[in-house]
């Protein structure tokens, strides 16, 4: 009866294989929740005191503030098993110089610590969550971040009248700023992170690079320089070892690159690069650098004080990523044995030590198929994708952080640091991922729903329904994180919990992260940062039914149809009987879905269906709550939550099933028959004019009308979400009308150019 | 009497008798007829009407010979289904017992057969004596019944060879469509050409919907338009679905095809009561009477000149954001429609912000006015959501008459006595606040959001005209004294400021409190609305 959702010290026994009493951790639980009024101390034997932290400090006493147990257990919250003490001295007042779910969950941990929070807002965010759950919040400039987010005059303003003693800034926007922790510095405000120092040294790619190496941290081995001859470079090479990449030091990207796998192509590669280095860039100069070959993205957390005390955290595995941003994340990494985590962690420890690091930080490394490992960067900031790394070591980093901003050291030891279990981060973005995984979707949360009700979930999200995402912020949704005792717990709730997100309003890509996390690649770890173009060479196109779930979609949706039906037929209290000749129990259905047109029979049996589709007698049954967002239905034993997205009077239905969203159109026999005699409307010549394909603004108009286009050419720029966007012609022609102007703001399918 | 979606009567025009076997060569292939023919089997005299009669068997043969034709109606034009094609798709199967299926028309002359007396597919469906005889027929028993009539209208007008006969016919139906409106609905859904006296017909009964692109409502046709104006104008120009939803504000509503118009007014045809002796139809109902709606607490914007979607606001409140919207695409500054809420059927009408900033002008006064009236003919609540800054000022309305029309929409609120339940969500400025629904004109519940502001104008034109622009901060004791919810309040005119969110809730829990509600009006012929 261990009730693992719920109380975070079950969980942290249970994890810890320990030989668990289970009344005894059941009555203990009770007993922390009793002993709550009386705000005490609480000692619970046995079980709560194998929880690493007591165990180093006292050994069968177990501490539990009031405030974070009834918090944690109110809340998505529930996956820290941070201590929180009441009597130790902190900051009084801390503003977040952030928005959305960060400042969120900043907000979230000062209240747990009793710090008062001071929120900034911008104009459009004078309704959003971190304001209202902030106890002040300021308004400090418009919507465009340069003008408010990034405002430092306003934001130094904001800290002078609230008084506020320090400031925590998240993820992006200042967090990495030196300016501003000098700011902040000069005026006697604490910036929770690093110091000026460690933010210069480690936000420059050459320094870095060169502490790195200084402090012998792996880094990728390479020469720049000229090389005199053939021999030379293969003598470089094998220095090196193979593969090596060649290229001329002065080509910038990956021009000109290649890569040798032995002494041979080593030959030819200088031949060609030192000939291109010499023509195009008059630079003999020739770059040789360890070509890592399917590199994993692989970080290791960090955690130091202002003591030279630092730790390492364990690692995050982050290599599902598109157009280098992160997607799913997890904790552990499948791909670390305990020898190179050791290594990696060693490392990174060494290299915070070097800068005299203080704060949370992120060493990024990317490690080839073989284990080796190479620094790739350090952010001197708390992570987006921190969770996964609280999940597994019961830390709550933004108190850590905070602690060390005051000036406490830290309270534990490296051999204290857990990995319980596993958690899985999916990020949940409101775009289009069937548009190059993922184009930015704006609009307004019409319907919103967290899957808090599936055991382990934490959710971590700065918007709520209504809220709207506007082009001005970075599209998240939200981070969802699933928590189990081994990967394939975590990643089995996180389909779950992927099927239970109720987003409506704006596109959303929680097609691509299930499709993700149940690949078979995926499942068994073999991934790297090409995960996505690999998998999906021709784009994502979303879940591929297999012939058994195809029925298993048709059946529910003829059932849902047929439900919906009956339904309509059911008046309450009507003064007059209903004429129908008979009662209705079977219904021969056309489903239209794809290119497919199938042909179900569904009869009803009680409350449950039987449908008829390709031959093959389907059992439904649900419910049939026709309101909620969610229905969960099973099929033939098979249980399954899915989301009817809308219907109309025309039988058009969507319906997402699997994470994908399907199109169906359900009509009875005879009125599928009959649309065959409809008229085909005439489809739009999608070649002749330009639509917008997402939201944004327009940044610059290249054509005027009756200019002449040739096809390829770029015809207006639209940026969005920080990402500009050039459209091109589709064919040659001369432009007839053109419908937007720099700076104007254009949704989605909005009609840009016309060709004639 | 034709059984209908949901078990009750319903009667349909336009669905003549009379066999062909010209059909077939025209398009209408076996497989089609086989279609139909099956699905209409139980229907077949052979084996429900006449079987076991005492029917001589040759009577019998006849019989089932004609009806079996008359299942395959007429060929079709592309894109159109027959009239018996369209009754299947609209009908309850099992629920259609034509009537008078044998009569036959009268006239001879002009080559005329008197086996082909058809629908749209032979005569171009024009009306004929015998035509409007059995349509008036079936209208009488509708009203004496109290059971809808639903036209589906595919006619080119007054059959010219039947001369006054036909004429004679037309004057019937409309008389019958006069004598019906308010007693029971009366919906036309035009699925083809229906020129010259047909016309009269859809515009007499309470909804119009279009099939875009195949119909066309038009007292002229392009050719007459040509002769007379010199006008170059298509059939669809003058009088398609675009036309007429977008610009004259004639019909209701387009669909995109017949089997989309069929199933759509299967859908809405749920939203009304039988006749006006029957309260608002209610239905069972999964959505929660009592759902808090939480993004309704931010929806309205801080800024008093920025524009939101009335419809989110609709949308949000109603059950399982189900809204049948009535005129989407005319007058848009009015949203006018129908939902259900726990289940009841009601009649929402609200201010748009989102165009023209939600002012009244004549286009949606007159949208509005006829909605309402419907809506307090036969029994069905209305909610009313406002934010209005004002009606529409300027020479094109003043001349256009916007005082006349203007006060359509306010005889029809303060006429209506069905439940009124009025949310003030944002304006409600001047002479507009008093006509959406205002508790001055006897509405039953009226609440006002926190963002309501109930004044006689906006801030910045009332201090204009009090202090000629001299006082500076005259703007802001303006704001700070009207432009909020209060001075209604403590006057009584609004009934409670409630949070948002809780608007569901507290309609929801109002409906069930005023089911009950009677209230009469002086004893009168008939009022005189200001047409």
């Amino acid at each position: 009866m261990i009730s693992i959702s719920l109380m975070p010290t079950d969980r942290a026994c249970a994890s810890l294989g320990r030989s668990l009493d289970r009344p005894r951790c059941h009555s203990c639980a009770l007993l922390l929740l009793r002993l709550e009024a009386r705000e005490g101390w609480i000692r619970s034997r046995g079980c709560c005191g194998s929880w690493p932290e007591h165990r180093s400090r006292r050994p069968y006493g177990f501490r539990w503030d009031t405030l974070c147990s009834r918090w944690c257990l109110i809340t998505s919250h529930k996956l820290y098993s941070s201590v929180y003490d009441p009597n130790e001295k902190t900051f009084e007042k801390l503003l977040i110089a952030n928005r959305g779910e960060i400042a969120c969950r900043v907000i979230k941990t000062c209240k747990k610590m009793g710090i008062k929070t001071v929120a900034i807002h911008s104009d459009v965010d004078a309704n959003a969550v971190h304001v209202k759950m902030a106890d002040e919040a300021v308004c400090v400039g418009p919507a465009p971040t340069s003008k408010s987010y990034l405002n430092m005059d306003a934001i130094m303003e904001v800290i002078r009248k609230t008084r506020a003693q320090a400031v925590h800034p998240g993820y992006g926007f200042l967090s990495e700023n030196k300016e501003f922790a000098r700011r902040l510095a000069s005026e006697g405000v604490t910036f929770i992170g690093p110091d000026t120092h460690a933010i210069q040294a480690m936000g420059d790619k050459i320094e870095s690079k060169l502490l790195a190496k200084n402090a012998k941290v792996n880094t990728i081995p390479g020469f720049d320089g000229v090389v005199k001859d053939a021999d030379e470079a293969v003598r470089i090479a094998r220095e090196i070892g193979y593969p090596v990449m060649i290229k001329a030091s002065a080509g910038g990207g990956g021009k000109g690159m290649r890569i040798a796998w032995d002494d041979e192509e080593t030959r030819e590669g200088f031949r060609f690069s030192s000939q291109e280095a010499a023509s195009s860039f008059g630079d003999d100069r020739l770059l040789i650098e360890k070509f890592i070959d399917n590199p994993r993205h692989i970080e290791i957390q960090v955690l130091a004080d202002k003591h030279g005390n630092a730790l390492w955290l364990n690692e995050r595995e982050c290599s599902i990523q598109r157009r280098n941003q992160k997607v799913v994340e997890e904790a552990p990494s499948t791909f670390l044995d305990p020898e190179t985590r050791k290594a990696m962690g060693e490392q990174a420890v060494a290299l915070v030590k070097a800068v005299k690091y203080s704060s949370a930080g992120t060493v990024e490394f990317l490690v080839d198929s073989s284990k080796n490992f190479y620094f790739l960067e350090m952010n001197t900031r708390l992570q987006v994708e921190h969770p996964v790394t609280e999940c597994i070591t019961g830390l709550d980093l933004v108190q850590e952080m905070i602690r060390v901003a005051k000036g406490y050291p830290l309270r534990h030891k490296q051999a204290d640091i857990p990995i319980n279990g596993w958690a899985v981060e999916c990020r949940v973005y409101a775009e289009d991922p069937y548009k190059s995984f993922g184009l930015p979707s704006i609009g307004k949360l019409s319907q919103y729903q967290e899957p808090l009700h599936v055991p382990n979930v934490r959710v971590d999200s700065g918007i709520q329904q209504g809220s709207d995402i506007s082009i001005y912020y970075d599209p998240m949704i939200s981070k969802l994180i699933t928590y189990g005792s081994n990967r394939a717990e975590a990643l089995k709730r996180m389909e779950e919990a992927l099927d239970n997100y109720v987003i409506r309003g704006v596109a959303h890509n929680i097609s691509l992260l299930r499709e993700v996390i149940i690949h078979p690649r995926f499942v068994q770890g073999d991934i790297s940062t090409k995960f996505l173009p690999e998998v999906y060479p021709d784009g994502f196109k979303g879940h591929k039914l297999t012939d058994l779930e195809r029925r298993q979609l048709l059946a529910t949706a003829a059932s849902l149809y047929v439900a919906q039906q009956l339904r309509s037929q059911r008046f309450l209290g009507t003064p007059r009987i209903p004429i129908a000749k008979s009662k209705r129990s079977s219904w021969e259905l056309s489903v239209h879905l794809g290119d497919g047109i199938y042909p179900v029979a569904v009869s009803k049996h009680g409350s449950s269906f039987f449908v008829e589709v390709d031959g093959m007698k389907l059992n439904v049954t649900s419910e049939w709550n026709l309101a909620s967002p969610l229905l969960s239905v099973t099929i033939d034993g098979t249980q399954r939550t899915i989301q009817r997205i809308s219907r109309n009077a025309s039988g058009e239905t969507s319906i997402q099933f699997l994470g994908t969203v399907y199109k169906l159109q359900i009509l009875t026999k005879v009125a599928a028959e009959l649309s065959k005699y409809m008229p085909e409307k005439a489809a739009e010549d999608t070649s002749s004019i330009l639509r917008s394909p997402m939201p944004g603004t327009v940044v610059a108009v290249s054509v005027k009308p009756g200019d002449m286009v040739s096809e390829g050419q770029e015809i207006c720029v639209i940026e969005a979400m920080k990402m500009q966007n050039s459209m091109i012609a589709a064919k040659t022609g001369k432009v007839k009308a053109v419908h937007c102007k720099a700076g104007d703001t254009v949704g989605e399918e909005d009609l840009l150019v016309e060709l004639e | 009497m034709i059984c209908c979606t949901d078990g009750c009567a319903c009667t349909l025009e336009n669905c003549l008798g009379g066999d062909d076997i010209r059909s077939l060569d025209c398009g209408y292939t076996a497989a089609r007829a086989l279609a139909v023919c099956a699905a209409y089997s139980p229907h077949i005299p052979a084996h429900s009407l006449l079987k076991g009669s005492r029917f001589a068997s040759s009577v019998r043969k006849r019989a089932v010979k004609r009806a079996q034709c008359l299942f395959i109606g007429g060929g079709t034009e592309s894109g159109k289904l027959t009239a018996r094609e369209r009754i299947l798709l609209l009908l309850d199967p099992d629920s259609f017992d034509e009537y008078d299926m044998f009569v036959e028309h009268r006239c001879t002359d002009f080559g005329m057969d008197s086996s082909k007396n058809k629908d749209f597919t032979v005569f171009g469906g024009s009306l004929s004596g015998a035509h409007a005889q059995k349509i008036c027929k079936i209208m009488d028993q509708a009203a004496m019944v109290g059971a809808p009539v639903i036209g589906l209208n595919d006619s080119g007008g007054a059959r010219i060879q039947e001369g006054v006969e036909s004429l004679a016919g037309y004057a019937d139906i409309f008389l019958r469509n006069v004598l019906c409106s308010g007693v029971v609905p009366q919906i036309s859904l035009i699925m083809g050409p229906c020129a010259g006296g047909a016309v009269y017909s859809p515009a007499l009964t309470d909804f119009t919907f279009m099939v875009k692109d195949t119909s066309y409502l038009f007292i002229t046709g392009p050719d007459v338009v040509k002769s007379v104006t010199n006008e170059d104008v298509t059939q669809e120009q003058l009088g398609g679905a675009k036309t007429h939803t977008a610009v004259s504000g004639v019909a209701h509503r387009a669909f995109e095809n017949d089997i989309d118009a069929l199933l759509n007014l299967r859908e809405f045809f749920n939203y009304l009561p039988l006749s006006n002796r029957d309260p608002a139809p209610v239905c069972e109902c999964h959505d929660p009477s009592d759902r808090p709606v939480p993004e309704l607490d931010t929806i309205v914007p801080s800024e008093s000149a920025k524009a939101y979607d009335m419809l989110d606001i609709i949308h949000s409140i109603v059950d399982e954001r189900e809204f049948f919207e009535i005129m989407p695409s005319y007058a848009r500054n009015i949203v006018v429609g129908f939902a259900r809420m726990n289940g009841r059927s009601v009649g929402i009408v609200g201010n748009q912000p989102k165009v023209a900033s939600g002012c009244l002008d004549i286009n949606s006064s007159v949208k509005g006015a006829r909605f309402v009236r419907f809506c307090d003919a036969f029994n069905i609540p209305l909610i009313t959501f406002v934010d209005v800054p004002g009606f529409l000022p300027g020479t094109a309305q003043e001349y256009g008459g916007i005082i006349r029309h203007g006060a359509k929409l306010l005889f029809a609120f303060a006429e209506a006595t069905v439940p009124k339940i009025t949310v003030i969500t944002r304006k409600a400025y001047g002479g507009a606040y008093d006509v959406m629904s205002s508790k001055h004109l006897r509405g039953d519940v009226n609440y006002a959001w926190p963002t309501a502001e109930v004044a006689v104008m906006g801030a910045k034109g009332a201090v204009q005209i009090i202090f000629r622009g001299k006082e500076a901060n005259a703007e802001e004791e303006y704001v700070d004294k009207f432009a909020n919810p209060f001075p209604a309040a403590v006057r009584g005119f609004v009934d409670d400021i409630i949070q948002p969110s809780t608007t569901r809730t507290r309609i929801c829990h109002d409906l069930d409190v005023l089911a009950s509600k009677s209230q009469s009006s002086p004893w009168k012929k008939h009022a005189n609305i200001p047409l």
